[in-house]
């Protein structure tokens, strides 16, 4: 019981990790169409920025600050510059571009930064809680609530405010969206900076825990993107399902039947769940207009 | 250092007295960028600044190093191919690299056809076992290390451990290494658990670990960020056993990375590159490490690692070998490089023979203790 | 595309191939050669599942790395020659294909990239974690295919670079006439139909299901002889063939030459082959100049390199 409770915890905080890379693509997929591969190097650039604006002597919560802004514009720029003169490129075309940005901004940090690891101190120290016979750090609990936050603030985002529902009125029919009197230019911009400040931030939680440094992003992506599309992409909800089953998945085999296939077992879920329901557990159903 | 100074000085006025000829090209690929950059990046900043160094100095004997330096990115199809390049186009007059086990048997293949010295820096036995007329080695041998640990832990009475590795190249190949060991070691392995090199969490695998009977102690071989997440880890379970990690983490970073508290009492085998300030004097390796350890810090503002250290090596036996040699034939430096002769290296006292490329013994590890977020000499 | 039009780029790549030799000042750019040609020649069937069938695959690589183990398994458990192993590999590839194809290839899209991604990390995490087999993360050698003491027998010397440099380039040949053969056959048609609206393809009584299922077969083949020559020229291989970035290297050198077409995707895997190897002067700076180009030929030449030129020098759309 107790070993089965410490997984649940290890899944839940990994889990919770894939999530915030998740709910970061949901943003940008909602407005655009587009699966945005560079969204890890989001997360990758708000642990980098916070590290060394922290080391530099600013504050924390100013330097994750800092990054989260810093991340924001990036991901702007990543709009302006190559995914809008793209429009209307098939979608193996925007894999490559938001690959070629996730490769650019690699290769920028590894020159204005550096190739070594770094940490951030845990937000609420290192001292385990023990909760139901297992252990969890605080720092889980940041990863966690932060997950649930964002996803309760995307939530009400997409339903409950205007623009929220522009953004996705975009995504569902640009002209007619247009015909209505969105901005959609300004829509898309929104987007991509709120989805790089999600990413972030999720930079910043998680690397207390995570580590980070300028290579991190390519694999947080791939499990990101995983887990976005088990839950079904573009929902909310379905990257939140989506993140936490991965990391529980992964715990749960490597708890119970082999550390080394964990991230197989976790795949083949994926496929078979894509194979009953091909758009994800959350995911709406699109049909081929001819 | 002084010793080699003072033989540079003498073999420079040598070489100003014969005639004054083309550079000394010398070929490297590593890994500085990748998934090995951890290895590779120290590696090749090394290198630049020992030529820097050494050309400062007025080369080798009268003749200047041109370095010729490629990275591989870690991928094997690469580096093949820069070894291709190093010999066919830049006709380099040996290599240095490999900073993986993957990439230096791409670069064997090549080197050995050619007839090209090759120094690599990656740790698995079968690089020099069986031995192969040009290739040699600087880091010790995963075996070793695995040996040296054992060893320590015979010492210690602990006969049943567990362990948990990463699955990188690193660490599969020194768990390999390891269980072949382990049995003349009387150490048996219980349990056995991985984690890929960017998971986030290793709770679930110490927990089988911990609830598996009889475990004594735990052995981690792995490199990067995983082993610094299993010491949090470890301490956040609150697992009392003694932790084992590799010489794969042996350097400063690592203490930073875990958090001294959860770091102490973590032991390793490293080398003297890692406690340059606790060498007695007259220790052969004190002032080679000492130089080397101020003047790269000096130099790139950030800790020495292990790494570096190989690749430091490496470069001293081909200086070494080159100006004994007193020729830029490969053939020539290849046999001057396996008669080098107690070379004092940060890793340790090299010695080579017709069947020894890598001539370093259990001698050059020192098991190291971290104590109060320092590395302690446990030996 | 008529039956002349195949001949005259059978015959251009026919004569860049004979010609190129005679500008290389050193072995090293036979290697290089090879290289391209060995990455076209898996393009090329990205250029099929891709440019004619229109679906994604995120997962070539794993192919590539069947093939590639194929060489240094077989050899030494089965006894098979290396050549045979190339066509075991081949076999197995297509197998594999033929299984995981039929219920992937339902999903559109990204959920068919997530997908066939899930199916390339499967791959490379057994070749990687089967180490008594394939000897984990640190590799395997591959053992010679012998033919190059055979050529000395019939009194033709040639350099193990040179050897390669023709082997490659004989089967790129072979790869590339089977695609420009395919395109023109009813089969070719029937996947370009389905490309343009599946919808429409089926309306019309095209079995959408089947054609992909081939386009997606055909493609495995030859990301898998591809890799195996890869394995055979290196003569050491590790699981990096089957890993991630290979496969978006692959779909980024088809993309980039031009997805439709079979000289388009020599010249995308010529560009990506090189870049790495004249970018060694920036150093530091080799993934931003390869990111930078990624995104610019995608936005200012979104058919590709080959296409978009071709297209303006015509002065019409394609």
């Amino acid at each position: 019981m107790d070993a089965f409770m410490q997984f649940i915890y290890s899944g839940l905080t990994v889990g919770a990790v894939y999530a915030l890379v998740a709910l970061g693509f949901t943003i940008i997929y909602n407005a655009s169409d587009v699966v945005n591969f560079a969204q890890g190097e989001f997360v990758m650039l708000g642990g980098m920025i916070t590290v060394f604006a922290f080391d530099a002597g600013l504050p924390l919560p100013l330097a994750a600050v800092l990054a989260i802004v810093i991340a924001a514009a990036i991901g702007v720029a990543l709009n302006k510059l190559a995914i809008e003169p793209a429009r209307g490129a098939p979608v193996v075309s925007l894999i490559i571009i938001t690959i070629g940005a996730s490769i650019l901004i690699r290769g920028a940090s590894q020159i204005v930064f550096d190739k070594q690891l770094h940490r951030l101190p845990a937000f609420s120290g290192d001292e385990p809680i023990h909760l139901l016979g297992a252990t969890l750090l605080p720092q889980s609990l940041w990863v966690i609530g932060g997950a649930f936050a964002i996803f309760v603030a995307l939530w009400l985002f997409f339903t409950r405010t205007l623009l929220g529902k522009a953004v996705l009125a975009t995504a569902n029919n640009r002209l007619a969206a247009q015909l209505v009197g969105i901005n959609t230019g300004f829509v898309m911009t929104l987007s991509f900076a709120l989805s790089a400040a999600i990413g972030a931030l999720a930079g910043v939680l998680v690397t207390p825990i995570t580590l980070v440094s300028y290579d991190v992003g390519v694999g947080l992506a791939l499990k990101g993107f995983a887990a976005a599309m088990l839950g079904g992409m573009g929902n909310p909800k379905g990257a939140l399902v989506g993140g936490l089953l991965l990391g529980l998945f992964e715990a749960l085999t490597a708890g119970y039947i082999s550390s080394q296939y964990k991230e197989a077992v976790a795949f083949i879920v994926i496929l078979g769940v894509l194979f009953v329901m091909p758009q994800g557990l959350f995911g709406a159903k699109k049909t081929e207009r001819v | 250092m002084k010793i080699t100074t003072t033989a540079l000085a003498t073999l420079m006025v040598l070489g100003i007295a014969s005639a004054a000829h083309a550079d000394i090209k010398l070929g490297a690929s590593l890994s500085a960028s990748g998934g090995a950059a951890f290895l590779g990046d120290p590696e090749a900043k090394t290198l630049e600044m020992l030529v820097e160094e050494v050309n400062a100095n007025g080369g080798i004997n009268g003749e200047e190093i041109e370095l010729v330096l490629y990275d591989d990115g870690g991928d094997p199809n690469k580096a093949r191919t820069f070894a291709t390049r190093l010999v066919e186009d830049d006709e380099v007059v040996a290599i240095i690299g490999g900073s993986t086990t993957g990439t230096t048997m791409s670069i064997i293949s090549v080197a050995e056809g050619e007839g090209i010295p090759f120094i690599s820096l990656a740790g698995a036995i079968q690089i020099i076992d069986p031995v192969r007329e040009f290739v040699f080695k600087t880091p010790h041998t995963d075996r070793m290390a695995c040996e040296k640990i054992f060893a320590d832990m015979q010492k210690n009475g602990i006969t049943k451990i567990g362990m948990i590795s990463g699955t990188d190249g690193f660490g599969a190949s020194m768990e390999a290494q390891c269980k072949e060991v382990a049995g003349s070691h009387e150490i048996e392995i219980l349990a056995q658990e991985t984690y890929a090199p960017q998971d986030a969490d290793m709770t679930p695998q110490l927990t089988k670990i911990k609830s598996t009977d009889g475990v004594q102690a735990i052995l981690n071989p792995g490199f990067g960020q995983g082993p610094a997440i299993v010491t949090r880890n470890y301490a956040q379970l609150g697992i009392e056993l003694p932790l084992y990690q590799s010489h794969g983490v042996a350097s400063d970073g690592f203490i930073e990375l875990a958090g001294a508290d959860a770091a102490e009492g973590v032991r390793l085998p490293g080398t003297a590159l890692l406690i340059a300030d606790l060498i007695e004097e007259g220790d052969p390796q004190k002032d080679v490490v000492t130089a080397y350890t101020t003047s790269y810090e000096e130099k790139y503002g950030e800790d020495v690692s292990t790494f570096g250290g190989y690749a430091h090596d490496a470069f001293r036996l081909m200086v070494d070998a080159i100006s004994r040699a007193g020729s830029d034939d490969p053939s020539a430096i290849r046999d001057a490089l396996e008669a080098t002769d107690g070379l004092v290296g940060t890793t340790g006292t090299y010695t080579f023979s017709a069947d020894d490329h890598l001539g370093l013994d259990l001698s050059a590890f020192r098991m190291l203790e971290i104590r109060d977020g320092e590395w302690v000499s446990i030996d | 595309m008529t039956a002349k039009q195949k001949w005259i780029q059978l015959g251009i790549l026919a004569v860049i191939m004979l010609a190129l030799p005679a500008f290389f000042p050193s072995g090293y750019y036979y290697r290089v050669g090879a290289l391209i040609y060995v990455n076209a020649l898996s393009v090329i069937g990205l250029v099929v599942l891709i440019g004619y069938a229109g679906q994604i695959s995120l997962g070539h690589a794993g192919f590539a790395g069947i093939g590639a183990y194929a060489c240094a398994l077989a050899p030494e458990h089965l006894g098979l020659h290396p050549a045979l192993a190339v066509l075991l590999g081949a076999g197995v590839s297509a197998l594999m294909a033929l299984l995981i194809g039929r219920p992937i290839l339902r999903l559109k899209g990204y959920y068919l990239a997530v997908a066939t991604l899930g199916f390339g990390i499967l791959v490379s995490m057994v070749l990687s974690n089967e180490r008594s087999l394939t000897g984990g993360p640190d590799g395997m050698a591959v053992p010679d295919i012998g033919l190059r003491p055979l050529l000395r027998d019939m009194g033709l010397r040639v350099s193990g670079g040179e050897f390669w440099y023709a082997a490659s380039a004989l089967v790129l040949l072979l790869g590339a006439w089977i695609a420009l053969n395919l395109h023109q056959s009813a089969t070719g048609r029937a996947m370009r139909a389905l490309h343009g609206s599946e919808t429409a393809a089926r309306t019309v009584g095209i079995d959408v299901a089947r054609f992909k299922l081939q386009a997606f077969v055909i493609s495995a083949v030859y990301a898998s002889v591809a890799g195996s020559l890869l394995a055979l020229q290196n003569g050491f291989i590790t699981p990096d063939v089957a890993g991630f970035m290979h496969s978006v290297e692959m779909v980024t050198m088809a993309v980039l030459g031009g997805v439709g077409s079979v000289l388009g995707a020599t010249l995308g895997a010529a560009i990506l082959t090189l870049l790495p190897q004249v970018l060694t002067v920036l150093a530091d700076y080799e993934q931003l100049v390869l990111g930078f180009v990624m995104i610019l030929v995608m936005i200012f030449l979104p058919l590709g390199l080959l296409p978009s030129i071709t297209a303006r020098f015509r002065g019409r759309g394609v």
